[in-house]
């Protein structure tokens, strides 16, 4: 389980400090699949950045397991916005980034299986250059899943590609994850992607005036085939803007 | 292009032996555009002094530059003075390139320490080379060390800036992928850091070596009683053109060919970075 308790942030410089977030309480449950939702600015980025351990909250904590993060480690993957994969190393080294520390034959053989689940063979011996931004992406997701993290942070990942790309993935990131059965936080501006990959959608509001308004967690029922995501998404779309907060009350 | 094609339709056994034949010769050919100029100049060049339109006291023909050099080569001289010169060449060039490599690291990582060291450097890179000379000599003597350690002078800078610069734009968003697969220094020294500078240590590296030919000369002019420098002052003292010309002919092929050896053992390194035109290449022969 992962636990966010009382995180806030605030970037300081010598005469000027900003709240990016304050007060998160957040609760995501073992092998939940969440989505954290809100207009650049938000600081939905920096959250998902504290949970990976790359920044550390101003006041708060958060906890895998009881455990405290402070530091990145192999419970957590992360994917970036752009597949940030090393041009100077092909497909099979980039991923092996992850697992340096085991032994040859293993990492050999966990970054074939990696490779496998992310629809991706034979591509070892390519450099990061040759592939498509999809492929590489892909690859990127394998570098995270290589290492069987218990959470997968996704940060925006797909804002890069193509539409056709994108569903395409969007697809393959909600069967790994119902194949895997780990929990996946990700970070979108896009609603319609949050209501197509995950169950759960967190909404963070703007800081205004250095005050978070208020953060909304839309359920979305499982199945949710038999849901309307049309609805879903104009209610999101409502919330974020503010245009309709009474259908939103209604709905909670 | 269009052999392949024909392969393909009439389905020959040897497709793979005439498409590896094309390729050879394509490249055969694409190679030796480079010595369509060179020869050209030679033609010119032969034209103008044996039709006497440059007096051949001055410019004399091809064929007596390449007597003299065979002359030279005959006495077995030659070989030595071209030796003498790229021992100077080599020696500048790695005691520089080590100066420069350490420097350049250092103030590419610690802003401090680039703090402490860069500004000094950037005004001595100010400095003219031929400004250290009368130093040099005062203090190592007019033998072979004044000589090395101008030309490390020369061979310092380009590789020091070019490291230091590398370092510096190194992409911090690929520093974070590092950090989140929890790579320790040295994995991140072993993984991204040293391929990822490797590329412009390398154009240091050689655009330092292009100085050190250049700073040789300058030693040699000064004062040597070997080396191509000396040959070419031996040809202005005893008006021999014919022996100058030869001189900085070779100077010419033997700094091209010490920079192809660098190009050469740095391929395997970049291979990374021309990956996409072999592959638009590998379509193009598909």
């Amino acid at each position: 389980m992962l636990n966010i308790k009382n995180v806030c942030k605030i970037y300081k410089n010598k005469d000027y400090s900003q709240n990016v977030l304050k007060d998160i309480n957040l609760c995501i449950e073992d092998q939940e699949i969440i989505s954290l939702v809100g207009q650049s600015g938000c600081g939905k980025s920096t959250l998902l950045r504290i949970i990976a351990g790359l920044e550390k909250a101003s006041s708060g904590y958060v906890e895998l397991n009881k455990n405290i993060i402070n530091k990145p480690s192999s419970n957590i993957g992360m994917v970036f916005q752009d597949a940030r994969l090393m041009p100077w190393l092909n497909v099979y080294d980039n991923i092996k980034l992850s697992i340096l520390n085991d032994d040859k034959e293993t990492q050999r053989y966990k970054i074939n299986e990696t490779l496998k689940k992310v629809g991706l063979e034979d591509i070892g011996n390519l450099w990061p250059k040759q592939l498509s931004g999809g492929m590489a992406q892909r690859v990127a997701i394998a570098r995270a899943l290589v290492q069987q993290p218990q959470v997968l942070l996704l940060d925006e990942p797909f804002s890069a590609l193509d539409s056709f790309t994108k569903s395409n993935l969007q697809d393959h990131v909600r069967h790994l994850w119902s194949s895997l059965k780990i929990t996946i936080v990700m970070v979108t501006h896009d609603i319609n992607e949050a209501t197509a990959i995950s169950d759960r959608v967190l909404i963070l509001n703007k800081v205004l005036d250095n005050k978070i308004t208020k953060n909304h967690i839309v359920k979305i029922n499982k199945p949710r085939s038999t849901f309307p995501k049309n609805e879903y998404n104009e209610l999101i779309n409502n919330i974020i803007f503010n245009k309709n907060s009474n259908q939103f009350n209604a709905l909670i | 292009m269009n052999i392949i094609l024909n392969n393909k339709h009439l389905k020959l056994p040897f497709k793979s032996f005439n498409v590896l034949h094309t390729k050879i010769f394509t490249k055969l050919l694409q190679n030796s555009v480079c010595a369509i100029l060179p020869i050209t100049i030679i033609f010119i060049w032969h034209f103008l002094s044996v039709n006497e339109i440059v007096r051949s006291n001055l410019l004399p023909p091809p064929s007596e530059v390449v007597n003299e050099i065979l002359i030279l080569t005959n006495d077995g001289e030659l070989f030595s003075h071209i030796l003498i010169t790229l021992n100077r060449v080599f020696n500048g060039f790695i005691l520089g390139g080590i100066l420069a490599s350490v420097l350049g690291v250092i103030t590419g990582i610690s802003p401090t320490l680039r703090n402490l060291f860069d500004p000094t450097i950037q005004a001595l890179k100010a400095v003219p080379s031929l400004a250290w000379v009368p130093l040099f000599i005062l203090w190592f003597g007019i033998f072979e060390n004044s000589k090395v350690a101008l030309i490390s002078v020369g061979v310092f800078f380009p590789i020091y800036l070019n490291l230091m610069m590398g370092i510096r734009q190194i992409d911090k968003k690929i520093i974070e992928v590092a950090h989140i697969n929890n790579l320790n220094h040295f994995q991140t020294i072993r993984w991204v850091l040293i391929p990822g500078i490797i590329p412009e240590w390398i154009t240091g590296l050689r655009s330092g070596l292009a100085l050190g030919w250049m700073f040789v000369i300058a030693a040699e002019l000064m004062g040597a009683s070997e080396g191509l420098g000396y040959l070419m002052i031996d040809g202005q003292m005893t008006g021999r053109p014919a022996l100058i010309i030869g001189a900085l002919i070779l100077f010419a092929i033997v700094g091209k060919l010490t920079d192809q050896l660098i190009y050469f053992l740095s391929k395997p390194f970049l291979k990374w970075k021309s990956s996409l035109n072999n592959m638009q290449e590998e379509e193009n022969n598909a």
